[in-house]
């Protein structure tokens, strides 16, 4: 026969060894986010604005993503977009791509395709030539996802 | 030799900018798919590009396995004389792809 006493340690117990399981997938991945974006814009702060991030909002195949980035610089020797970063929040890696530019570019605008492996947020920062980081941010919806088909061979 | 495709204007105006479109025919595996079988497909991603205008650098680009398979990217620069631009993709297991393109500027 369990005594109450006997009962609420192991409930005690339980409760302990739930608090030692791992965080949930989604909350991983948002700090591999947080910690990409730390890596690339320091401890400098990003603001919103200049960028432009466009990619269609409903996502039919996750696999080519058509994306393009337009940053808004006269891409002058004084003043220019040295870096372009983009990242994905529910990617198994929250990088996608870094293009590096420079007065010689004319104009800071990129396209690419992109894999992007669920709903969720597309993010777009630009690093300009006096150290300011400005972002574009977009939420997609992803209905076939990347990177978690198989059985290929 | 993997195919790789470059699209340069062949002639433009002096200070006009140029776009240029880049694909490389690559699969880009990720590294996190897996065989019927369970096993890890290991990663095979490039993983840069690296543009050269007249041997000096004017675009580079790093890739992630997020990027899709046959990597397209597209970007512009300053026709600034004639010349040859230089495209090289690096990436793992050793890939290694050049292109040139020869532009007229007026």
């Amino acid at each position: 026969m369990i005594t109450r006493r006997a009962f609420l340690l192991l409930g005690v117990a339980a409760g302990t060894a739930h608090a030692q399981l791992p965080p949930n997938i989604a909350e991983l991945r948002r700090q591999a986010l947080d910690e990409a974006i730390r890596k690339v814009v320091g401890n400098a702060q990003v603001r919103t604005g200049k960028v432009k991030l466009d990619l269609p909002p409903l996502i039919d195949n996750g696999n080519t993503v058509p994306l393009s980035v337009e940053v808004d610089s006269p891409m002058t020797a004084a003043d220019h977009v040295k870096a372009i970063h983009v990242f994905t929040e529910k990617n198994p890696q929250p990088y996608v791509l870094s293009a590096h530019l420079g007065p010689r570019s004319g104009r800071a605008r990129i396209t690419t395709r992109a894999r992007i492996a669920d709903t969720g947020v597309v993010t777009a920062i630009a690093q300009m030539s006096d150290g300011s980081f400005w972002s574009d941010s977009l939420k997609v919806i992803v209905t076939l996802s990347a990177c978690l088909e198989e059985g290929l061979i | 030799m993997a195919r790789v495709v470059v699209n340069v204007p062949a002639e433009a105006k002096r200070g006009e900018v140029i776009e240029i479109r880049t694909l490389a025919g690559h699969p880009m595996e990720t590294g996190f798919r897996r065989t019927q079988l369970g096993e890890l497909i290991p990663r095979d991603i490039i993983r840069s590009l690296v543009c050269t205008y007249n041997g000096v650098e004017v675009f580079r680009a790093d890739f992630h396995p997020a990027m899709a398979a046959n990597p397209l990217l597209t970007f512009t620069t300053v026709a600034a004389e004639s010349g040859t631009l230089e495209f090289r993709w690096t990436g793992d297991n050793g890939f290694s792809a050049t292109q040139t393109a020869v532009i007229k500027v007026l």
